[in-house]
């Protein structure tokens, strides 16, 4: 008698379950189907669920609306170059913070997790303004320059750099190792985890990004991939449900790719700043 | 024991054998200001990208300027702050983005809550579920927007398609002034509600085991353990999703301007979308950068309450 209580609650658990998966990844799903469906079948009413001839020639109308190979490329320069700079400053200001005692160090740590919590949307104007006196708008400076150091970064890093033991750093200093050799060759590769995580974070975010490359561009040489997506939109006069789908394909399935491979170190990049 | 590392690391260079005094002077002064050395690059980018800004737009609000002209910069006071007040589309703008904050904050985390207690197993189904409620989290807004526009549609969108399929009538979504609002909460709550189910999962797992084994030894109902234990022991947990999501939420502006445009008659118009269009579009530089000062004051405070609490939970650790 319990034991049918039992499998009947484990049997409506397995379809809520099931209910709750298919909410968050039906609508990728929905994306799919539709990015292969003709013209005609998008607009039935109901709608068919599985597309009644594969038609791929959506995709080659989305990529060849624009310049997109251009977009990609603007999107992936943007988003290395950032996490280029923000670990090129990233790293001596997390070892600095993690390793020594100077004046200030409190006060000047607590300034940048002053940067952590201000989000870009509140003083995007102002930049925007900096950025026109230098004559940057509209380059993929204006894009990455903002980003050049990360607080998050500089945070994980620090914590990362403060588990190493003393003894290791002792003894790369009892061989005369420079200071600057033990940050880059010993500190860092002792902190792979923990870039690996924050290099993840760092991309997505950036190849994800739609407001600031909105703000700060208004010609094609220099857009990044979601502007281009959002532009299909409008280019294709609005409706054609298929291109526009087919043309964020583009734009989702590398970042769902990585999840698959990466679900572990991405979820706890992204869910690490609640610590 | 680290006084003692520090000092080593202070003179660490120093002693190498045959220096002189000189060099060795020289070598103390870079040893004191190499850590300033190693955190000016990172500051300088805070710096001009985030802390001169800040006082920038201060200045910028109390002016009157325009991005088609930067040389032409006229002071006027509390001027633009006083437009805005008297401004009843201002104040519908206010409104509506606290409301919008207000549902979005109370839903993204009441529903991940709920979520969060269910998904918390470790069954290999249970990690599934939460890898697909936490996707949406990381896929760009752009993709999110244009995906629910395409479901929303009011004609052969699929919500509407299983609206009538279990016999209901049609919705209007974003096309009517009373729904599009409701329908940017639901598309930021489905992609932000995974982020807060995780953080939720990680703060029940650092509960110790021990005080849950304590209380079923008490025979404490599950009910007596919720409210008595797994609550107040996640309050920390709470008050960092909260703090997060409300900043979050005011930030509200890619939905708007992919899928209404602040429209039908300004309903979805926010505080981001507005400074962007005074600013951006009607060239009003010092309306938008008085909206964005009032802006900066809300997330400002919130941060620093939230720095406070913070605090507080180290003082007491």
């Amino acid at each position: 008698m319990r034991q049918a209580g039992l499998t009947a609650w484990k049997t409506v658990e397995w379809l809520l379950l099931a209910a709750v998966g298919l909410i968050f990844v039906f609508p990728f799903l929905w994306m799919f189907l539709t990015a292969f469906k003709t013209m005609p079948e998008v607009y039935q009413f109901p709608p068919t669920w599985w597309p009644e001839s594969w038609q791929f020639q959506n995709f080659e109308i989305a990529w060849s609306s624009g310049p997109f190979l251009t977009y990609v490329w603007n999107s992936f320069l943007v988003a290395a170059g950032i996490l280029v700079l923000q670990l090129l400053t990233g790293v001596p200001a997390a070892y600095a913070f993690a390793r020594y005692r100077f004046r200030g160090r409190e006060a000047l740590f607590g300034l940048t997790l002053i940067a952590l919590m201000i989000p870009a949307q509140v003083i995007f104007l102002p930049v925007y303004v900096e950025m026109s006196h230098w004559g940057l708008v509209n380059t993929l400076w204006a894009l990455i320059l903002p980003y050049g150091a990360s607080a998050f970064g500089i945070f994980l890093l620090r914590q990362s750099f403060m588990q190493v033991p003393d003894e290791v750093i002792e003894a790369a200093r009892l061989d005369n190792a420079s200071e600057w050799k033990i940050m880059w060759t010993i500190m860092v590769p002792m902190a792979k985890p923990v870039l690996v995580t924050f290099g993840l974070f760092s991309f997505i975010y950036h190849w994800n990004d739609y407001f600031w490359p909105l703000i700060m561009t208004n010609s094609n040489e220099v857009r990044t991939l979601p502007i281009g997506i959002s532009m299909l939109k409008a280019a294709e006069g609005g409706k054609l449900w298929n291109v526009i789908m087919a043309g964020n394909m583009i734009l989702v399935l590398p970042i769902l790719a990585i999840f698959f491979f990466a679900q572990r170190h991405i979820i706890s990049a992204f869910v690490y700043q609640s610590k | 024991m680290r006084k003692a590392a520090a000092a080593h690391e202070m003179t660490a260079s120093g002693h190498a054998l045959g220096r002189t005094e000189a060099t060795k002077a020289r070598l103390n002064l870079f040893e004191t200001i190499r850590p300033y050395l190693y955190v000016t690059p990172a500051l300088a980018f805070f710096g001009v990208f985030f802390f001169f800004p800040i006082a920038y737009v201060i200045y910028l609000s109390f002016h009157d300027w325009s991005l088609l002209n930067l040389d032409e910069i006229e002071w006027v006071g509390l001027a633009n702050f006083t437009a805005l007040f008297e401004d009843a589309d201002f104040r519908q703008v206010l409104g509506t983005t606290l409301i919008y904050t207000l549902s979005t904050v109370a839903l993204g985390i009441g529903i991940a809550f709920f979520l969060a207690l269910w998904l918390n197993r470790k069954a290999k189904i249970f990690g599934l579920v939460q890898a697909a409620v936490f996707s949406p989290h990381i896929i760009s807004l752009v993709s999110v927007a244009m995906l629910w526009m395409w479901l929303m549609d009011p004609q052969y969108g699929l919500l509407n398609a299983l609206l009538e399929f279990i016999g209901l009538p049609g919705y209007t979504w974003l096309s009517d002034t009373k729904s599009a609002l409701l329908s940017l909460i639901i598309v930021s709550v489905w992609k932000g509600v995974g982020y807060n189910t995780l953080v939720f999962i990680a703060g029940l797992q650092s509960i110790p085991r021990d005080i849950y084994e304590a209380a079923s030894l008490d025979r404490s109902p599950w009910w007596r353990t919720l409210t008595r234990i797994t609550i107040p022991m996640l309050s920390p947990t709470l008050f960092f999703l909260l703090v997060i999501n409300t900043i979050s939420s005011f930030q509200v502006f890619d939905t708007i301007y992919i899928m209404t445009q602040g429209g039908p008659v300004n309903s979805t118009n926010m505080l981001v979308f507005y400074i962007y269009e005074q600013g951006m579009d009607f060239y009003n530089g010092g309306i938008a950068s008085a909206a964005s000062v009032i802006l900066l004051g809300i997330v400002g405070l919130l941060t620093l309450l939230h720095f406070r609490v913070m605090e507080k939970r180290v003082h007491y650790r």
